[in-house]
């Protein structure tokens, strides 16, 4: 979006949500606000029927877990302990804007946070997926089943400390005559290290 | 009077029809559907939560495994959102490779929806004129990366190496003689760029022959015009992107609204619908082959006259040649770091949405400046269409449960993940 554009929708972003907005930051040409998990209905509400903004097309829904973020940048975000948190990515097709809002969930032991499915139909499935993924409820959904993971499956695997190898492995059992679940048998390994650099390494200067 | 009961009938997860592994519960009265329950995931292999376990370059061939009909279209959202990150240039030459790819792409992704359409209305013909095009795009595919289908060729600061100067030829064989097998290679005697020039000088005349068979034909009509309608607010409010949305009528194609790399430079038209059905929605695939195929002459023409480099000097990002990495102590160093480690994006969050064949697509990528991506999430069109299945084929009957499914250009690598 081009500079005039990112100043004209943040201030009317201002302007439409007033104290509902906690955060707003621009950033590569996107903006990204803060809103309290308890004002999302009325916040998204005017969001799209607002004619300033006409955010029409929910484009993206996904949840996202801080645990490992980091305490400098979890502070720097403001996140105060907070673990989970939903993203929107929504989309005004009329004026041609892109906005992101994050909402923080309020408890990390039962995260959960009203559902858009009312303002976006699309709402649907992505939430159904952030609650399959990481367990995060949206109060008010229509149908919150798991939709990507198996049929029975236990855990919400892209949490954190949900190990990338999962917790059972399925094979066929010759006697029983029928596929089984079993604690898995693979070791896990890491071939490429996480690293995490310090800020300037390297720089020669100084 | 006999009780009347609905049947709850189970469609997939193996059916011809279902594009991939869909299971769908169809709840019937008769013939007409009265619900339709999508389960998907039966492809899911959790690509987002292997991306955050690899470096941001092991990831790039992950990309193609997503939706793996439109391969490059895939790596270059994901290319862009990390280039955002970091915050380095592309060079333009690398540009105008990936747009030409793109379109590529774009065609031979609409060259399977057709064939795959069709076949499941019941035109058998199309799906092999469609494959006979798909052949000689999948050889532009092998001849810049070495793989017809994965290719893994657009990497973050560029492409992997530029266009070749040769074309890989048939060898001749017991079942094709020598004088045949100089037929079928004349134009591969060429660079890369003729032989795509030749073929962009062919397709337009291939798209008539397709609609030749199919725009006026009476059974495809009766099978597509007035199926799945969809209203231009409905289509936004369902998160409808790409030839979906523009079939209800709405004008709204990345390439031109939020333009990226090139395409502003380009001279391409987006082709709308105006009734939202089915028939309108093939309508609008059909010319964007055409349009395609205009961007791609476009791009052989710049890139003619124009050599320079394909990939960033930056060698903290994109690896260095051979020869400086043999010669160069600090060449050798950049590249064993890169290849051991990786390299590092500072902390941010960024959303890249490209104009995928599908709709539209989007990466949205976290970093907290290690070497492997803090959160991927990928938004994957067929997703949010896939959503609108049940109100979309409410009302109608099973078979144009097919038609729709063909319409929504299904394909289970995306939408499961």
């Amino acid at each position: 979006m081009s500079t005039t554009q990112l100043e004209n929708l943040a201030a009317a972003l201002k302007d439409v949500l007033g104290d509902k907005l906690v955060g707003l930051q621009t950033h590569f040409g996107e903006v990204t606000i803060v809103v309290r998990a308890e004002d999302i209905i009325t916040a998204c509400t005017n969001l799209r029927d607002n004619s300033q903004l006409r955010f029409d097309t929910l484009i993206d829904l996904c949840g996202i877990d801080y645990s490992a973020y980091g305490d400098e940048l979890s502070a720097r975000h403001g996140l105060r302990n907070k673990r989970f948190a939903v993203i929107y990515h929504i989309l005004s097709v009329e004026k041609n804007y892109r906005l992101r809002i994050r909402v923080l969930a309020e408890n990390n032991e039962f995260p959960s946070v009203d559902s858009v499915t009312e303002i976006w139909p699309t709402a649907n499935w992505f939430e159904r997926e952030a609650f399959d993924l990481y367990g995060i409820v949206f109060t008010g959904h229509p149908d919150l089943r798991r939709i990507l993971t198996d049929y029975g499956f236990i855990g919400n695997p892209f949490r954190k400390d949900f190990p990338v190898t999962g917790h059972v492995e399925m094979r066929y059992d010759a006697e029983q005559k029928r596929v089984v679940y079993q604690p898995v048998t693979i070791e896990p390994r890491e071939i490429t290290p996480l690293v995490i650099r310090e800020e300037h390494y390297g720089d020669c200067e100084s | 009077m006999a009780e009347i009961r609905n049947y709850t009938m189970n469609f997939g997860p193996q059916h011809p029809a279902a594009h991939g592994v869909l299971r769908l519960v169809l709840e019937l009265d008769g013939e007409v559907v009265k619900r339709a329950d999508p389960h998907i995931g039966l492809l899911h292999r959790a690509t987002e939560k292997l991306a955050e376990n690899k470096t941001y370059l092991q990831s790039v061939p992950y990309m193609d495994r997503l939706d793996y009909v439109s391969m490059m279209v895939n790596e270059h959202a994901y290319v862009m959102a990390i280039e955002k990150l970091l915050q380095i240039e592309v060079p333009i030459r690398a540009q105008y490779i990936r747009v030409m790819f793109d379109e590529i792409t774009r065609i031979l992704n609409h060259l399977l929806w057709i064939g795959a359409h069709a076949l499941d209305v019941g035109a058998m013909t199309m799906f092999l004129y469609a494959f006979r095009e798909r052949e000689d795009l999948m050889d532009c595919y092998e001849a810049v990366s070495g793989a017809r289908l994965h290719a893994a060729y657009y990497r973050p600061g560029g492409v992997y190496r530029d266009l070749p100067d040769t074309m890989p030829k048939y060898q001749s064989s017991k079942i094709h003689s020598e004088k045949e097998t100089r037929i079928r290679n004349a134009n591969r005697e060429g660079t890369l760029l003729d032989f795509i020039e030749d073929f962009t000088n062919r397709f337009p005349t291939y798209v008539d022959e397709y609609e030749t068979l199919l725009t006026d034909n009476r059974i495809w009509k009766q099978r597509l015009v007035d199926i799945g309608i969809v209203s231009p607010e409905r289509a936004k409010a369902l998160g409808f992107t790409g030839p979906m949305l523009r079939g209800s009528g709405v004008e709204w194609d990345l390439r031109k609204k939020q333009p990226y790399e090139v395409y502003d430079r380009l001279d391409f038209d987006i082709p709308v619908g105006v009734n939202g059905d089915c028939y309108d929605r093939y309508l609008v695939r059909m010319e964007e082959f055409r349009q395609s195929n205009r961007i791609i002459k476009q791009c052989v023409d710049w890139l003619r006259k124009n050599p320079g480099p394909v990939i960033t000097d930056n060698h903290k990002v994109a690896p260095p040649s051979r020869v400086d990495m043999k010669q160069n102590m600090e060449e050798m160093i950049h590249h064993f770091k890169l290849f051991t480690e990786g390299f590092h994006v500072p902390p941010g969050e960024a959303y890249v949405a490209v104009e995928h064949p599908k709709g539209e697509f989007g990466i949205y990528l976290v970093s907290n400046g290690a070497n492997k991506p803090y959160r991927l999430k990928i938004r994957a069109p067929g997703f949010a269409h896939l959503a609108a299945l049940d109100e979309m084929s409410r009302g109608h009957m099973i078979s144009d449960v097919v038609a729709i499914i063909g319409t929504q250009d299904i394909v289970f690598g995306e939408i499961d993940r």
